[in-house]
């Protein structure tokens, strides 16, 4: 286990085999399909026979996602999984763990709604991710995986942006990219952080026993002044805006000259990257910019693209039409921008986003 | 005035070290008060504080972080007993407590309650039980009892309307990961010196990894209920007692 290894893997299994090896301390979740292979991994695997990692299976997604704000305020890693019910049932807490700021990482493996839905791939849950999703003004870090070995990497850079600016990062899935199988490169085991690393690293902030040498520490979202709370806001605000300066991540594959372009993310940009291979067979110069940020989305890229003279943009998304306000707002104007997408479960071929791009985009 | 040097085998009380000087926010006559300095004496005689984390609750005790000097973590309303599960399973050898009142543990967040105690988490909940909401300004709770008139039961409960009170401790009887549910009170020098004991013994239980431990103290809540502290301390006898008995419900 201490060394990289190639293994054939389901999205869902890696999330487990990507968290015992990046040295989380703690899973806390709730089964629910199409996800469920996280927690039965990890069952498996018993990692608090090697690495001590704690694996809990709550009663409820409200309850998990309140042991990782438990977990997290003792300064630990930890995180759990999900799908898109369990991810709404987890809306509280997550808008306690921005206000609070504490790290953690969540995992959503998106199936079609609204409601119970459907238990087949989706893009629905877009909004709910990256535009705060619950009460008060907050933002996650959400990281978008298009292939498996996305899903193991991302579990790494989604503890190291949690806690970097102390603030739950999501890896927004779906039913495609958990459940399919691929080869994957796992990670060394990196050995867990040891208390005292921990008390060293957050000393400032964290609840885990107050030593002799500092003040209490108190983890709160709670602040009744209205001054000191906008304060609050405030500085939360300021860090939103680092995010957005410093961490917007994006492939852009045959962008250079392109005359049209797809906007897609996770497994969507995965169809759509055939798209662009029909399309150029075709003589279209077509591109594929793929946001691997949903939040903070890769705005100036796009802008840049439309000011180059990109004569249009095509969100394709397994939604009805989220991603693409947000394509809007960052061409600003200069370009039509216009949708396509499936819903409830269904996905799109290749065929059908090139049909999209020319009766909506080109041939308009 | 002459000042009195007192010789150290003279004190017989002296405030917890733990307890700080902040001015408290809880109206004159409210058990918090009380239960909390029992607390921050239990911890300091224990030797745990440095090793002890507090969960807040939402309600009246939300500031309770602002009185005892240890770590806290404020959860969200009824998820303390969650909150708290991770802390401990993360922190096996640190003493977890919870502090809740009675719409947090025992209406929004029974579920949290009852899992926590039926997979035996080694963490103790203190429970408050005043028959009403506080700091929402005295609506009816899931423990108000019948005929009792708050905000949202102008009348008086009626359980055709509102349905019944209940007693979560003797609810949580039967589950074989708990180890010890005391009903207690603080309205007398005699019961203050009872509910102490009973918080050492359930942070002893949870120190030693028996299982989950809840003290239930039955409280008075005089601005909701609208009765100057000495009377509240009465209408507490006088009413909530024969409903909520005092005493042990379980001890294993």
């Amino acid at each position: 286990m201490a060394e990289k290894e190639v293994k054939l893997m389901k999205g869902n299994e890696v999330i487990a085999h990507a968290a015992i090896r990046y040295g989380c301390d703690g899973y806390f979740g709730y089964p629910i399909t199409p996800q469920s292979e996280v927690m039965e991994t990890l069952m498996e695997l018993k990692p608090w026979e090697t690495t001590g990692m704690v694996v809990l299976q709550a009663e409820s997604e409200v309850s998990s996602i309140n042991m990782v704000y438990g977990g997290a305020a003792t300064g630990k890693r930890v995180m759990t999984s999900s799908s898109s019910p369990g991810v709404s049932l987890m809306s509280e807490g997550l808008s306690y763990l921005a206000g609070a700021e504490l790290p953690c990482l969540v995992v959503n493996c998106q199936r079609g709604g609204p409601g119970l839905g459907t238990i087949q791939p989706s893009q629905g849950d877009y909004f709910q991710a990256c535009k705060g999703g619950a009460h008060g003004d907050f933002h996650l870090i959400v990281l978008a995986p298009n292939s498996v070995q996305e899903m193991h990497d991302f579990v790494a850079d989604g503890f190291d942006l949690a806690f970097k600016y102390r603030n739950p990062a999501m890896i927004l899935a779906d039913g495609a990219i958990g459940q399919m199988m691929e080869k994957v490169t796992l990670a060394p085991q990196r050995p867990r952080k040891t208390d005292a690393e921990i008390e060293a690293e957050c000393h400032s902030w964290a609840a885990y026993g107050k030593p002799a040498d500092r003040e209490r520490n108190v983890v709160t979202s709670l602040e009744l002044r209205p001054e000191a709370m906008e304060k609050i806001n405030q500085r939360l605000q300021a860090k939103y805006k680092a995010m957005e300066e410093n961490e917007v991540r994006y492939e852009a594959i045959e962008c250079d000259d392109a005359d049209y372009v797809i906007v897609a993310f996770g497994s969507s940009a995965r169809i759509c990257s055939a798209t662009i291979e029909i399309a150029r067979a075709e003589g279209l110069k077509v591109g594929l910019l793929r946001p691997i940020t949903l939040y903070p989305f890769p705005k100036k890229v796009l802008a840049e693209l439309a000011e180059r003279g990109v004569k249009g943009f095509l969100s394709a998304e397994l939604n009805a039409g989220q991603m693409v306000e947000d394509v809007r707002l960052a061409v600003n104007g200069k370009a039509p921008v216009e949708h396509y997408g499936r819903q409830g479960g269904s996905l799109f071929t290749p065929d059908e986003v090139f049909k999209a791009l020319k009766d909506k985009i080109i041939n308009k | 005035m002459t000042e009195v040097e007192l010789k150290q085998e003279n004190i017989v009380y002296a405030k917890s070290k733990l307890m700080l000087d902040n001015v408290m926010h809880y109206c004159p006559g409210c058990s918090h008060g009380t239960v909390h300095k029992l607390i921050a004496e239990v911890i300091e005689e224990m030797g745990l504080e440095h090793k002890t984390m507090g969960v807040s609750p939402v309600g009246c005790a939300v500031f309770a972080y602002n009185y005892i000097d240890i770590d806290w973590a404020e959860a969200a309303h009824g998820r303390a007993c969650a909150v708290a599960t991770a802390m401990k399973r993360l922190h096996p050898d640190r003493m977890v407590f919870t502090y809740q009142g009675d719409g947090d543990l025992s209406a929004i967040g029974t579920c949290e309650t009852i899992h926590a105690a039926a997979r035996g988490e080694n963490i103790v909940a203190v429970y408050i039980n005043n028959a009403i909401y506080g700091m929402t300004g005295g609506q009816m709770a899931p423990t108000t009892l019948l005929g009792m008139k708050t905000a949202t039961t102008p009348y008086g409960r009626d359980p055709r309307l509102n349905g019944y009170p209940y007693k979560i401790s003797d609810m949580l009887a039967h589950l074989d990961g708990v180890c010890y549910l005391t009903r207690q009170s603080v309205h007398t020098p005699a019961n203050v010196r009872k509910c102490k004991k009973a918080l050492r013994k359930a942070f002893e239980n949870a120190m030693a990894g028996k299982g989950f431990s809840m003290v239930e103290v039955v409280s008075t809540c005089n601005s909701g209920w609208k009765l100057s502290p000495v009377k509240a301390n009465e209408w507490l006898e006088e009413n909530m007692l024969p409903f909520y008995p005092l005493g042990d419900v379980k001890d294993i």
